[in-house]
């Protein structure tokens, strides 16, 4: 019924949504004034490519616009800190766009000197979601900019915070450099050793010493330059006295290297430095792999994200904004409408009406009287109020959580590390090594003393635990990629390990298993028309009930209603008079209709009555995401323990019961502090937790648990400090992928298993005293390529047979 | 064999140019992004005069 009614009417020609409140312009249809509006403004500058790319691929305008919002960007010290270059000609600044998506969005976003011309040039880069702008200051202001950026759907998310991401780019160009290096020298060792090799000796004694002098050049770059960060990162674990994974590999790099320049030196053989190169370039190729990350992503986001930047300050009766780290306690600030309280404050004037749902998850307004606490990360809806600083930003309830110890980085970066079951393993295979270099030692020197050096350092050489450790790297980091292609984007590839080891899942309510972009009501029925819908408007807009919100919402309506008589019926209805109407809003039986089963989680209806004469109902989707049942079933059955908290009231019991049956725990009215610590006992007493939330309010949680999943519907959006990021609609598929995590331990130790079966063959020549440069050049890059190989091959196979993609979805691309 | 000692130097030359050429083409950012140029060049810009109020 609904999809017929949505099927008549038009989709935006901006944005696609279906226009319930049909605007045209042009003979395009609009889903509101806010779209039709940046259309006329491409239309009147040429840049009607942008709907030629891609179909409506416009976001949706959010039809009020309030542009006090970003009067903090006229302050200097502001501007200061955001823009990269300053002179009186040119301003360059580097803005990050989450709402990128298309092609479309390219287009529009580098064709903005044409909108407005001061622009001197704006450059996209994609992937990363960020633009770059260069704009001439006497034309044009960085309010202005961001305004017009605003106004076209894509507000920037500015951050005053000083940005990581400049140096992390640097620092990858360094890894690349290195390996481009090692690859280099390893290829042409490899070219320069043949003639040695496949001569058998028969060589020209000139031509054999530059050849073995030319790859002693060659290999210096790759120990001193290209090797460094792994002897770097030895260094510090065992000053801390600790043997790290990368201990072993810089001693066998020291070996290997040592031996050939002392072979080479002294002119008793060639040396093994195409296998030791080859060694070193194998290890950074594993690294490089594995160090994939999302850039448009960010995993480690401070309270600061969230809370606003600029605030209005009341000054000697005065208007002044000033960015909100210039906030003092004792200031008297002014909250509009939509905006977000920025400290604990006391409400002076006006009307609060105040949503917490940022907060605690629970989206229904509280109601505060003068001199009433209001507390930062509320969100003021109806009109201004004054408020007066009691703390500081910094200080603030809502902020203390951070002030948790388990937001400290150091508890957090130790998170996995420690759990990793690849470090007992090496551990155990550095034992085994040494005895088995030890005992070849002493039957050398009893039987052939000097033979034993060479032995000895020979099965140092080919037992190299890289094959190990590339076993690991390269099945983990190619799994990440696949968790990518599934929506599910890891922090780093040990999540996957955590990932594996979860016992008990922890999920919120709003916004988890709820959806926050809910489609908008569809009206059934004699249709309404503007007069009508504005009655409507006036009623449902005095009601915090969630589907009298959803109705007001989506009525776009300019004019003020008059509403002269008001009264709601707690789970009926509403019945008001507005511009002199009376007007009836509910369910059927308050409406006196015939009774139908019509509230399910799918959907609900709302019927209303105008002058007593029955209009028809708005069917509202409901926001439950589809498959939550087969998950929650799944999920039970495959051994997991289930938990549900939720910041909300207990309203929805009986549906999260039905959901999650019977031995789940449901707990209702979870402040933040509430959730965390439910977690931290949770964890101690039945196994690792797995935390899966949204929201300010499970910032703890998330942290708190072995590993937390934010979800995200839209992947570019802020979402709370957190392990991974999954997309909203991959929530059903969590037990797959929960399966695959868990295969993960299965795939390494398949390429363990083979990389001790090369080591056996290599160590049966080396305890011989048997090991030929050529034996070592062949087995050591076989070994670590068909490891490699192994890795990508199984976690491909593995992942089709559990029914994960392994194609990027192209029509949303995110990475 | 002795053409083999020129060959060699030749060789490392030249490949030694390319490593240059690819450590550079790192440093200027040329492997920052690679899929916005893509995209970009597929933008027509001889439309903008003609197209001027057609819509």
């Amino acid at each position: 019924m609904l999809a017929n009614t949505l099927k008549d009417k038009h989709s935006c020609f901006h944005c696609g949504e279906p226009c319930i409140t049909d605007v045209v312009v042009n003979e395009k249809h609009f889903c509101c004034t806010g779209c039709s509006q940046v259309f006329l403004l491409l239309n009147e500058n040429n840049l009607c490519t942008y709907y030629d790319l891609d179909k409506t691929p416009g976001l949706t305008a959010k039809g009020k616009f309030v542009s006090e919002r970003f009067a903090y960007l006229d302050d200097v010290s502001v501007i200061d800190k955001l823009v990269s270059f300053r002179s009186d000609e040119q301003v360059n600044i580097l803005f990050r766009l989450p709402q990128m998506h298309c092609a479309s969005c390219i287009y529009l976003l580098e064709n903005l000197h044409k909108i407005n011309e001061a622009v001197i040039k704006s450059q996209v880069h994609f992937e990363k979601k960020e633009l770059f702008v260069s704009y001439n200051p006497s034309g044009n202001s960085l309010r202005k900019l961001v305004e017009l950026l605003a106004f076209i759907g894509y507000e920037p998310a500015i951050s005053l915070e000083d940005d990581a991401a400049i140096t992390k780019n640097k620092f990858n160009k360094g890894r690349v450099i290195e390996l481009g290096v090692a690859g280099f020298c390893f290829s042409n060792i490899m070219m320069l050793s043949f003639p040695e090799y496949f001569s058998g000796g028969d060589i020209e004694p000139g031509l054999k010493q530059t050849f073995t002098w030319v790859i002693f050049a060659l290999s210096l770059p790759v120990i001193f330059f290209s090797a460094r960060s792994i002897f770097i990162s030895a260094w510090k674990g065992l000053r801390q006295g600790i043997v790290n994974i990368d201990a072993p590999i810089a001693l066998a790099s020291i070996i290997t290297f040592g031996r050939s320049y002392y072979e080479i030196i002294s002119g008793t053989g060639a040396g093994y430095l195409d296998s030791g190169a080859g060694i070193i370039f194998f290890m950074l190729i594993g690294r490089w792999f594995q160090s994939k990350t999302y850039d448009a992503l960010s995993f480690d986001r401070q309270y600061k994200s969230y809370f606003p930047l600029g605030v209005t300050v009341l000054k000697n009766s005065k208007e002044e904004n000033i960015p909100v780290t210039k906030l003092k306690v004792g200031d008297t600030i002014v909250v509009r409408n939509e905006e977000m309280i920025p400290a604990d404050a006391v409400l002076l004037e006006g009307k609060a009406n105040i949503d917490y749902s940022f907060v605690t998850g629970e989206h229904k307004p509280v109601e505060k009287k003068l001199n009433d606490v209001l507390f930062a990360g509320g969100k003021q809806m109806g009109g201004r109020i004054q408020l007066l600083v009691q703390k500081e930003p910094s200080q603030s309830y809502i902020t203390q959580l951070w002030n948790n110890d388990i937001f400290t980085s150091e508890t957090n970066s130790l998170k996995h590390s420690k759990e990793s079951f690849i470090h007992p393993w090496s551990r155990y295979f550095t034992i085994v090594l040494f005895s088995i270099a030890a005992i070849t030692g002493i039957y050398w020197s009893i039987n052939t003393p000097e033979k034993t050096w060479y032995a000895v350092t020979a099965v140092l050489i080919v037992a190299c635990p890289c094959s190990l450790l590339l076993s690991s790297t390269f099945s983990f980091g190619s799994m990440q990629r696949i968790f990518g292609k599934n929506k599910l984007y890891l922090k780093n590839a040990s999540v996957i390990e955590s990932l594996a080891a979860i016992k008990q899942i922890v999920f919120d309510k709003t916004g988890t298993l709820t959806q926050r972009l809910a489609f908008k009501p569809g009206f059934v029925g004699t249709p309404l028309n503007a007069e009508e819908e504005m009655q409507v408007y006036g009623a449902t807009t005095h009601s915090s009930h969630i589907l009298s919100k959803a109705i007001s919402n989506s009525l776009l309506v300019n004019e003020k209603a008059a509403t002269s008589y008001f009264k709601e019926f707690s789970g009926l209805g509403i019945d008001a008079v507005v511009n002199n109407t009376d007007i009836k809003i509910g369910s059927s039986v308050f409406l006196g209709q015939s009774e139908s089963n019509e509230n399910t989680m799918a959907t609900s209806r709302v019927h209303v009555q105008i002058n007593n004469q029955y209009k028809g109902y708005y069917e509202i989707p409901g926001n439950y995401r589809k498959g939550l049942h087969a998950m929650a079933h799944q999920l039970c059955h495959n051994g997991y323990g289930l938990h549900l908290l939720s910041g909300d009231n207990n309203a929805e019991e009986a549906n999260m019961r039905s959901i999650f049956g019977k031995e789940a725990t449901i707990l209702f009215n979870q402040s933040p502090e509430q959730k965390l610590n439910y977690i931290k006992n949770c964890k101690e007493s039945s196994g690792k937790v797995l935390m899966i939330g949204d929201g300010l309010n499970d910032a703890g949680a998330l942290m708190q648990a072995n590993c937390g999943i934010a979800v995200s519907d839209d992947a570019g959006r802020f979402s709370p400090a957190c392990d991974a990021i999954i997309d909203g609609s991959m929530i059903p598929e969590l037990p797959k992928l929960l399966a695959y995590a868990k295969w993960g331990k299965k795939i390494v130790l398949a390429g363990f298993i083979l990389s001790i079966l090369y080591n056996f063959v290599g160590l049966s020549f080396a305890v011989q005293g048997k090991l030929s440069p050529l034996v070592a050049a062949i087995l050591m890059p076989l070994s670590s390529i068909s490891i490699v190989s192994l890795a990508g091959l199984l976690s491909g196979i593995v992942a089709r047979r559990i029914g994960l993609s392994t194609k990027t979805d192209e029509s949303h691309v995110f990475i | 064999m002795s053409a083999l000692f020129i060959l060699i130097g030749i060789s490392m030359v030249l490949a030694g140019s390319f490593l240059i050429a690819f450590i550079w083409s790192v440093i200027k950012g040329q492997y920052d992004d690679d899929y916005t140029p893509s995209v970009r060049m597929l933008f027509d810009d001889k439309k903008e005069s003609s197209t001027t109020k057609t819509n």
